[in-house]
């Protein structure tokens, strides 16, 4: 046996049977199709409520933790630092600064796109420090973005918001 | 071989616990075989190094990642007669991408409480049976409210954590590349790799761009794969084999789920974990103190990431290491020298094949080709997971 | 070295939680079984582990959704994807192994986020064999396990209503319980047969709910608290997962309970366990979960319950608190309904409910299609 022999290496083989996408395609092998039907409706609560409601009043909202002094963005009604409620709504502004960014060439499933998504961790000004959240920028060339770039949020005409983040379309720079 | 375990009422002492076989799969994007049918053959090769077989085994842990890949709800459930676990004590862990070495984690305290002798860890994953693309899959693991409505792919978030990592340190991408060349050209000496070859920086930074920065080459593929390992107490290992490596660490750890939160240049998720593994273990200056180490690398820069993370690097000194060749195979601190994800293929929760398995492999010397150079005494694995927010860690050690 | 519970939190339990997002009950449960516990969970908790299974709640990774509402931001959390009861055996392994002098368990239930409840069951089945067989709501699974029981043990139908009417008025003194009615065994035999031969009020219907558990070891068991609650065993067992070797007996729950009463050093569960809660989200399993944790014999089960053995004054009192069946399937939250009951009936505390009680056991099973469940022995 192997066991305590030093001079038997492992894995000693690599059993498994690959196979080619076309040999799936060409019904090469056997296999059983399923498209499941599982829909669900998350309550939202009430620090998301809020804040989706905000939102489409075209504003933007976080919570306030005395013990810490952080003001959390986006929103919730507790801190999870202190765990304790937080003790106050405050609005922050609507515009912030690039902390991270990446140019993306491919959609959710992994099919190119034709025009890149330049999307961003922008940090909101008003809130906290590193309070940021992920949204994409427009209005910009790809290779034009930085780290630090300050941003403003161009948002959606009101009669066409509906309550969530998509309600701001971008943000785009303010140097512009 | 028959184990004599001690019969009686033993549940009450708490034990070491110390690997003694282990096994995988090949690593490929698409296999014939089912879930079921991968763990039975890592569990199979597993039991044979040891020179146990099923009956022997008491408990079993299995580690597997989304449901939503295999197309299944309660997988866990689903998969338990191929992973060993009919009529026995059988429980399912997950911790996203961090099940690799955290389902180890759990067979650890399985024979550590005293309640187990025997423990098989086994962790699976079948890929390929979600379409159009195991990423469409990745929808489901952001915050709808939040998240959700811009119709992120998961390479976002990498791109986004690579983008900062290198703005901070000022990081350029050749150096980070090095990681992958590093990688896929230690994988051509694994039988299970996927996409083991010989790259050049060039041919990385030249590579299809998926998210800026993240290139195709600097990304570990969907893989189909599965891995085991067996996990023991003392006198039974003194049974099985003259030189056990022992588990003398474990540590692992969860960010906020607010990961939008965070500055992402550091995992700090990892450092915690590692701390607790550490300490457990006695190791107090990792840099000197660790031979070899297995990090996670999903991406190439997440290697660099991860060996700041578990102390194994100064801040921003990783890429540094790398360049200087000292996480070489023949370096000072060999990191992946399987070949690791970018090499070997990237099965979620199995990657527990390249990363407890192979520091397994490594410290009881039957690494074959891929052994490390330089003796070995002790070793740490690590694995990460969800939106940049678990990293579990062990330590192992050939001397107890 | 013992591992005890010293402190509990829950929240619900409601049929429809239409204010609260899961995160907000969940940590309600939490706060309060800190409270309870008198800790804070940012200094003093080592682990923390949930119960959960992503499909339940509508995520890819559900791990990812669990620090922040428990205290836990960077600290060893982790997910098993099982009942509450694997989440109590695990914390109470975490701190056997010394890895963890305070661990927490959670489990929650939004099961009224999941519009397509049927579809969710039926993904857990084979998607070879068995998914595709009918159109059916996937409750015929039980149905079908149902049938081959109650023939086998001569169960009568009049006896499996008086299990839906026994829990059912308990759950009248349960003010957490949703499902509480006055019935009767006539009722129960008038609802309509839905799956042959399960009738409509033997099925448990769904609701919401979180139950936080915190576990220490006997040290710190004995310092922060005046009432420990002693984790005595834990017992966890699969069958398989094919459906056609199954023992339709609860064998899982019959090895799982062996092993938890070996732990516990329990010889004779009949006399020395003083009230059970088992797992009752179709009437049938519960005789079926009583005879596997041998509590009574088999055969002799279904005269016992007609005759009250198991009523709140009878001689081992089986789901004083209404059961799932006056509670509500609580999806993973199961175990940790029947955990909460035992704990709190061993510390005085169940109001109306109250049974004397000195050692108690909880089991749940997994629910449809599997073999798999745990059992958990409580003393004082």
């Amino acid at each position: 046996m192997s066991v305590g022999k030093k001079d038997i290496s492992c894995p000693p083989e690599a059993p498994g049977t690959p196979l080619k996408d076309s040999d799936i395609k060409e019904k090469k092998v056997t296999y059983v199709e399923d498209h499941p039907d599982m829909r669900y409706a998350w309550t939202a609560g009430q620090a998301i409520s809020r804040f989706l409601n905000e939102l489409k009043e075209g504003k933007l909202i976080a919570t306030k933790c005395n013990k810490c002094r952080r003001i959390l963005f986006p929103p919730r009604i507790f801190c999870e630092l202190c765990y304790k409620p937080i003790d106050d709504w405050v609005y922050v502004q609507d515009t912030g600064t690039v902390q991270t960014f990446s140019i993306s060439y491919i959609d959710p499933d992994a099919r190119p796109l034709k025009e890149p998504i330049i999307v961003a961790v922008i940090a909101v000004d008003g809130a906290s420090k590193n309070m940021a959240f992920m949204h994409v920028l427009g209005e910009v060339e790809p290779e034009d973005v930085y780290i630090g770039m300050r941003v403003k949020a161009v948002w959606k005409p009101e009669e066409e918001r509906e309550g969530s983040v998509t309600d701001i379309k971008y943000w785009k720079p303010m140097e512009k | 071989m028959k184990v004599e375990r001690i019969s009686g009422l033993k549940f009450h002492k708490k034990q070491d616990v110390a690997i003694v076989g282990a096994g995988m799969t090949t690593f490929k994007r698409r296999l014939n075989e089912t879930g079921k049918e991968l763990s039975y053959l890592a569990i199979k090769q597993a039991l044979e190094e040891a020179d146990m077989d099923l009956s022997d085994i008491e408990m079993v842990v299995m580690g597997s990642a989304p449901d939503t890949f295999d197309g299944l709800h309660m997988k866990g459930e689903y998969l338990l007669d191929g992973s060993g676990g009919s009529d026995r004590p059988y429980m399912r862990v997950f911790v996203g991408g961090g099940t690799g070495v955290f389902a180890p984690i759990a067979g650890y305290w399985h024979v550590a409480s005293g309640l187990a002798d025997i423990c098989l860890v086994v962790c699976e994953e079948k890929m390929s049976s979600s379409y159009p693309h195991p990423q469409s899959a990745f929808k489901y693991i952001w915050d709808p409210i939040l998240d959700r409505p811009l119709n992120p792919n998961l390479i976002w978030i990498f791109a986004l954590e690579m983008n900062r990592y290198m703005h901070v340190h000022n990081i350029k991408h050749e150096d980070i590349a090095l990681v992958s060349v590093k990688n896929k050209a230690n994988a051509l000496d694994h039988p299970c790799a996927q996409l083991a070859e010989k790259i050049t920086v060039e041919d990385v930074l030249n590579s299809e761009p998926m998210a800026l920065p993240v290139r195709r080459l600097d990304v570990s593929p969907p893989s189909d794969g599965a891995a085991a390992l067996i996990m023991v107490a003392p006198h039974i290992a003194r049974q099985v084999t003259d030189n056990p490596v022992w588990v003398t660490g474990v540590g692992w750890a969860l960010d906020t789920t607010m990961w939008t939160n965070r500055d992402l240049y550091f995992p700090r998720y990892v450092a915690e974990a590692a701390k607790m593994a550490y300490r457990m273990a006695h190791v107090t200056d990792p840099r000197k103190e660790i031979d070899v180490a297995e990090p996670y690398d999903p991406f190439d820069y997440k290697e660099l990431h991860h060996m700041e993370g578990l102390g194994l690097a100064k801040k921003g000194e990783a890429p540094i290491l790398t360049k200087e060749g000292v996480t070489a195979r023949d370096g000072d601190l060999p990191c992946s020298p399987s070949g690791g994800l970018l090499g070997v293929g990237n099965p979620i929760a199995a990657t527990m094949g390249v990363k407890a398995c192979e520091l397994y492999w490594q410290l009881a010397y039957r690494a074959g080709k891929r052994q490390v150079a330089k003796e070995v005494t002790t070793g740490v694995c690590q694995a990460w997971g969800d939106l940049m927010q678990v990293g579990t860690v062990m330590v192992m050690s050939n001397k107890r | 070295m013992k591992v005890a519970v010293v402190g509990v939190g829950y929240s619900g339990f409601n049929a429809n939680t239409p204010d609260l997002h899961w995160k907000e009950i969940t940590l309600e449960a939490a706060a309060r079984a800190y409270d309870d516990a008198g800790i804070n969970p940012r200094k003093d908790v080592d682990s923390i582990v949930t119960c959960a299974e992503d499909i339940w709640e509508g995520f890819a990774i559900f791990d990812e959704f669990v620090p922040d509402q428990l205290g836990g931001v960077l600290k060893p959390t982790c997910t098993v994807c099982a009942d509450f009861l694997f989440g109590v055996a695990t914390a109470y392994m975490q701190i056997k192994s010394e890895l963890a002098d305070i661990a927490v368990v959670e489990a929650h239930s939004k099961a009224s986020d999941i519009l397509t409840f049927g579809e969710t069951i039926k993904f857990a089945m084979d998607p070879i064999w068995l998914r595709e067989i009918g159109n059916a709501h996937p409750y015929y699974f039980a149905a079908l396990e149902m049938s081959q029981y109650v023939n086998e043990c001569c169960i009568t139908e009049e006896q499996l209503a008086e299990v839906v009417v026994k829990n059912k008025n308990n759950a009248l003194r349960n003010s957490s319980a949703p499902y509480g009615s006055k019935i009767t065994v006539e009722d129960v035999l008038n609802s309509p047969m839905v799956f042959d031969p399960m009738r409509k009020l033997e099925i448990a219907p769904r609701s919401d709910g979180a139950v936080v558990f915190v576990l220490a070891n006997e040290d710190v068991a004995r310092d922060i608290t005046d009432t420990p609650i002693w984790v005595k065993g834990v017992g966890w067992w699969s069958e398989t997962s094919n459906y056609d070797t199954m023992s339709f007996n609860a064998a899982y729950a019959y090895k799982a309970a062996k092993m938890a009463y070996k732990l516990a050093g329990i010889t004779n569960p009949a006399k020395e366990i003083d009230i059970a809660e088992v797992d009752d989200r179709f009437a049938f399993k519960e005789f079926q979960h009583i005879e596997a944790l041998q509590l009574s014999k088999r055969f002799e089960t279904g005269t016992l319950m007609q005759e009250g053995y198991f009523a709140k004054d009878g001689e081992l009192p089986v789901n004083v608190s209404g059961g799932s069946l006056g509670i509500g399937n609580l999806l993973e939250a199961t175990g940790g309904q029947k955990a909460l009951e035992i704990v709190l009936q061993l510390r005085r505390l169940a109001g109306r409910r109250q049974v004397d009680a000195e050692t108690g056991v909880a089991q749940a099973w997994r629910y449809i299609p599997t073999a798999s469940g745990a059992v958990a022995v409580f003393g004082v």
